[in-house]
């Protein structure tokens, strides 16, 4: 006689679902504000290429001017937060709304939701801090939304090699860099303080559980968007 | 002779494998534009599947998108071929 393997669900839904869509309205409801977002990306990044398909010559080429080793780190600062929110998420499916724990037979402690969201926010927040200091160093170093600011470094630079640093549409390089980058910096923020603002009010007083964790749910889908939409900005802005 | 299953379900994906796989190609990305001697379009063609590669894991295995019912997957696919649409129709017209 055999019997056929048990294995539980560890991909349920977080709490019963609305009768007709499948799932409870605030997931439901983020996914649809998410395919809002995908077309406002989609028209930011769509109007980039149209714009760079047209003047491929007179754009910067890549790593004159953007650092992208510093820009690199972020990225992976990004993913590492991405990586931390799916594990509080695991961590509060299976009941874990502790910070550390050890466990017995194991030398690292295992992670419950408060350490894993807290990693999450810290990454999040690292990220946002990088993005102000390229910003800085950038606008510190002739690169503004303007284009090259006029007797700046850059702007010589561009005079000498208007091939590698795109002197003919800087203006366009420019706006186009900051309103990009900017608007996805603007979703970190927004996903930052939301994930602060759950950490204070619901996970420190332990308000979610195995049973109903709704919240970190739907802030994690709202973070590993922002997550997907800088890695499609990373490519088409730093290293194309 | 087989007794019933009680309960079937999906079993939670290696997020740390999926972390690991996302850091590789985000290095293979930056020695691609920066390090490799290949021409520019290859060189385009590439960073573009490499970037798509990492959004699909991110959105099956993160968001999981993989253990969703279709109504939902749905929701988020439908803008895309929209996006490559207005894309694609600006681009011919600016060849016209």
């Amino acid at each position: 006689m055999t019997h056929a393997t048990q294995t539980l669900d560890q991909m349920r839904p977080p709490t019963l679902a609305e009768p007709g869509s499948g799932v409870y309205s605030n997931k439901l409801g983020m996914w649809i504000f998410l395919a809002s977002d995908v077309m406002f990306f989609t028209a930011l990044i769509g109007s980039y290429i149209i714009l760079r398909f047209g003047m491929t010559d007179a754009w910067a080429q890549p790593g004159a001017v953007l650092n992208v080793p510093l820009t690199g780190f972020n990225t992976f600062l990004l993913i590492c937060s991405s990586v931390s929110m799916v594990k509080a998420y695991a961590a509060i499916a299976d009941g874990k709304k502790y910070f550390l724990r050890k466990v017995p037979g194991k030398r690292l402690q295992d992670g419950g939701l408060k350490f894993w969201l807290l990693v999450t926010i810290i990454c999040g927040a690292g990220f946002v801090g990088v993005q102000l200091i390229e910003y800085f160093k950038l606008v510190h170093e002739g690169f503004t939304p303007a284009g090259y600011r006029e007797g700046s470094l850059l702007a010589e630079h561009a005079a000498a090699n208007g091939l590698k640093y795109g002197a003919g549409v800087a203006g366009m390089y420019g706006s186009t860099f900051f309103t990009m980058t900017g608007f996805h910096g603007f979703h970190v923020t927004c996903g930052v303080i939301s994930m602060l603002y759950l950490y204070f009010t619901k996970v420190l007083p332990e308000k979610y559980s195995a049973s109903d964790y709704r919240g970190i749910e739907v802030i994690g889908l709202y973070w590993h968007f922002v997550d997907l939409v800088w890695i499609i900005l990373f490519t088409i802005v730093y290293l194309i | 002779m087989t007794t019933p299953t009680a309960q079937t379900g999906h079993v939670r994906p290696n997020y740390m494998l999926i972390w690991l796989w996302l850091f590789i190609m985000t290095i293979g990305e930056v020695l691609l534009a920066f390090e490799l001697p290949v021409s520019r379009n290859l060189k385009l063609i590439l960073l573009l599947i490499l970037a798509i590669w990492k959004a699909m894991l991110v959105a099956m295995f993160f968001m999981h998108l993989k253990f969703e019912r279709w109504r939902l997957r749905l929701i988020f696919i439908v803008p895309i071929p929209l996006a490559i649409i207005l894309v694609t129709t600006v681009i011919m017209e600016k060849l016209r």
